[in-house]
């Protein structure tokens, strides 16, 4: 006698808890084994690039905290440098450590997000508490900054807006000194749990040549054991100066992805305490009154400044023509911004690399023949942001 | 030779592939070469595959419009290559009615950045496994990043509070 079967097909999404946002996956079943999966995504579109085209670079600028939001200062930097390569400005030394510190924090910020969802995932709830009680201590490092806990909008093409103030590096110090208690906690829950591991080990396998394929970055190439981090193979900023290291998974499953995350928490944790010791005093902004604005004092004394101040923030600056692609390592991955000037105050076109799209597209061949179960351990641990990912 | 910086990829591309590059420059510390549409598939087979380039990564896809040239759209290709620690830019222009040929065989993830592309611009990719709209609505008209849709777009979505319902 001949069995028919048929398979069935699933709505996973748009609202659904383990979609990390708005993800609508269309699965198709055989019973519980995923034959085929098609994400759709785009629901989170909101056009950036083309409005990014009808705005100064300064105005340009917070729309990348809305991409991926839990570490808005990462695509900061990307748009900063690539403006900054194309009007070969330098930015001083001390903006450079309040950026490169800033960027870390933005990691943690995302990591913790990643691992204690991908641990809600597949049922740990406990984490997550943990966890985002150092979120929030992280964000008012944030806020005491930039004045946002989120939106930072704090980077400027040239240095930063402002100094950080008094005390900060100080309690930032007192963080980095009492965080690794915080993530041996976090891995005492998680790393030997038995369904922790029944749930992550040997699930969405890539191989290292895959990996590659696929346009992977960060810690979804790393998790699969290339060596590969933009900030030690292609440094910018002061990452160069600075002792750290590149953790490596080995079998590229969903569990080693999150071993790498816990352990980039410690390195950036690491790279923080270095620059807190490291960080000289001196100007935080370019000092060319053609890209940053004077200060208050100078603003009410100098003629000159003025007129800098009224330019800038009515036209902005212009940018020689010229395309860059500037890519920085994002939390998620490598994030990239290509700029095209045609010479005016606004940028042609700014396409923006996002790590995210490139992973979820991979999420149909990391997820055939798995089980449905498996979807939300795969999907947690490819860090997913729809901010980013939809632009 | 090994290629270790810049120059030597510009060296070595422009003797391996003389008669296809239309134009090779280093600007801004970054190397953009260009080519002719028709020769693009057989450029980055040989940028992914030759034993001295090893392009092995496709970075993103990138489509620019200018209104205003003949030839209305370019495409830029960025590549990595780990082995190299060396990125490229590989650029071609064509006309609006043009069919650009898939590069998914070579490199699947350009899957998604070809639908982007499509999406966007409206380019068209010949031997494409699934060319569909990937980041607008469902059943969207125009194609938003050409510089002749406006910013704000050609419809106005409204509530109708009588109707409790909304309405293009």
């Amino acid at each position: 006698m001949v069995k028919k079967t048929k398979s069935l097909n699933l709505n996973f999404g748009p609202q659904h808890p383990a979609a990390h946002g708005v993800l609508r996956l269309i699965l198709e079943l055989d019973g519980e084994v995923v034959e085929k999966a098609d994400p759709h995504i785009g629901l989170l579109h909101r056009g950036t690039e083309k409005l990014i085209e009808h705005k100064t670079y300064a105005q340009a600028l917070p729309y990348f905290d809305r991409l991926d939001y839990v570490a808005p200062m990462n695509q900061e930097h990307a748009f900063a440098l690539a403006a900054e390569k194309l009007l070969n400005v330098q930015v001083p030394i001390r903006a450079k450590y309040i950026r490169v510190i800033f960027c870390e924090i933005g990691r943690i910020l995302s990591h913790i997000l990643n691992v204690t969802t991908q641990a809600l995932d597949v049922g740990a709830l406990t984490p997550s508490l943990w966890g985002f009680e150092e979120r929030e201590t992280l964000m008012t490092f944030y806020e005491r900054a930039s004045g946002s806990r989120l939106h930072a909008n704090y980077f400027r093409t040239g240095g930063v807006n402002q100094d950080i103030p008094l005390k900060l590096l100080e309690d930032i110090e007192k963080f980095c000194k009492s965080f690794p208690k915080i993530i041996n906690d976090l891995e005492s829950l998680l790393t030997d749990n038995r369904i922790f591991k029944q749930r992550n080990v040997d699930i969405g396998i890539v191989t290292k040549q895959e990996a590659l394929d696929h346009s992977f970055s960060g810690v979804m190439l790393r998790g699969s054991g290339v060596p590969w981090d933009l900030r030690r193979s292609q440094p910018y900023e002061i990452y160069k100066d600075l002792d750290f290291k590149i953790p490596v998974g080995k079998n590229g499953d969903c569990y080693d992805r999150y071993l790498c995350r816990i352990e980039e928490m410690r390195e950036s944790v690491k790279i923080i305490l270095q620059c807190i010791k490291k960080i000289p005093k001196g100007p935080i902004k370019s000092v060319d009154g053609k890209i940053s604005p004077p200060n208050r004092h100078d603003l009410k004394q100098s003629m000159e400044a003025l007129i800098h101040h009224f330019k800038l923030f009515t036209e902005g600056y212009r940018v020689p023509k010229g395309n860059v692609y500037t890519a920085v390592e994002a939390p998620k991955g490598e994030f990239g911004v290509y700029l095209i000037s045609d010479g005016s105050n606004k940028p042609y076109r700014c396409k923006i690399r996002a790590p995210g799209f490139s992973h979820l597209q991979a999420m149909d061949y990391l997820i055939r023949g798995h089980m449905l179960a498996d979807v939300p351990a795969v999907l947690g641990s490819l860090d997913i942001v729809f901010g980013e990912v939809d632009r | 030779m090994i290629i270790k910086n810049l120059k030597d990829l510009e060296k070595f591309i422009n003797s391996e592939l003389a008669s296809k590059i239309q134009k090779s420059v280093i600007e801004n510390n970054e190397f953009l070469i260009e080519v002719n549409e028709s020769d693009l598939i057989d450029v980055v087979r040989f940028l992914k595959s030759n034993e001295k380039c090893k392009f092995r990564q496709l970075i993103d896809i990138v489509g620019v419009d200018y209104p205003e040239h003949e030839k209305r759209f370019e495409l830029v290709y960025l590549f990595l290559s780990h082995e190299n620690n060396i990125r490229i830019k590989l650029s071609i222009k064509f006309q609006s009615d043009q069919n650009i040929d898939s590069i998914t065989k070579i490199f699947p993830s350009a899957n998604w950045m070809e639908r982007e592309v499509f999406d966007m611009y409206g380019i068209k990719f010949k031997n494409h496994p699934d060319l569909r709209r990937i980041l607008t609505d469902y059943g969207f008209k125009g194609h938003p990043l050409r510089k002749d849709f406006p910013l704000t777009g050609f419809n106005e979505v409204r509530y109708s509070e009588k109707e409790k319902k909304s309405y293009l």
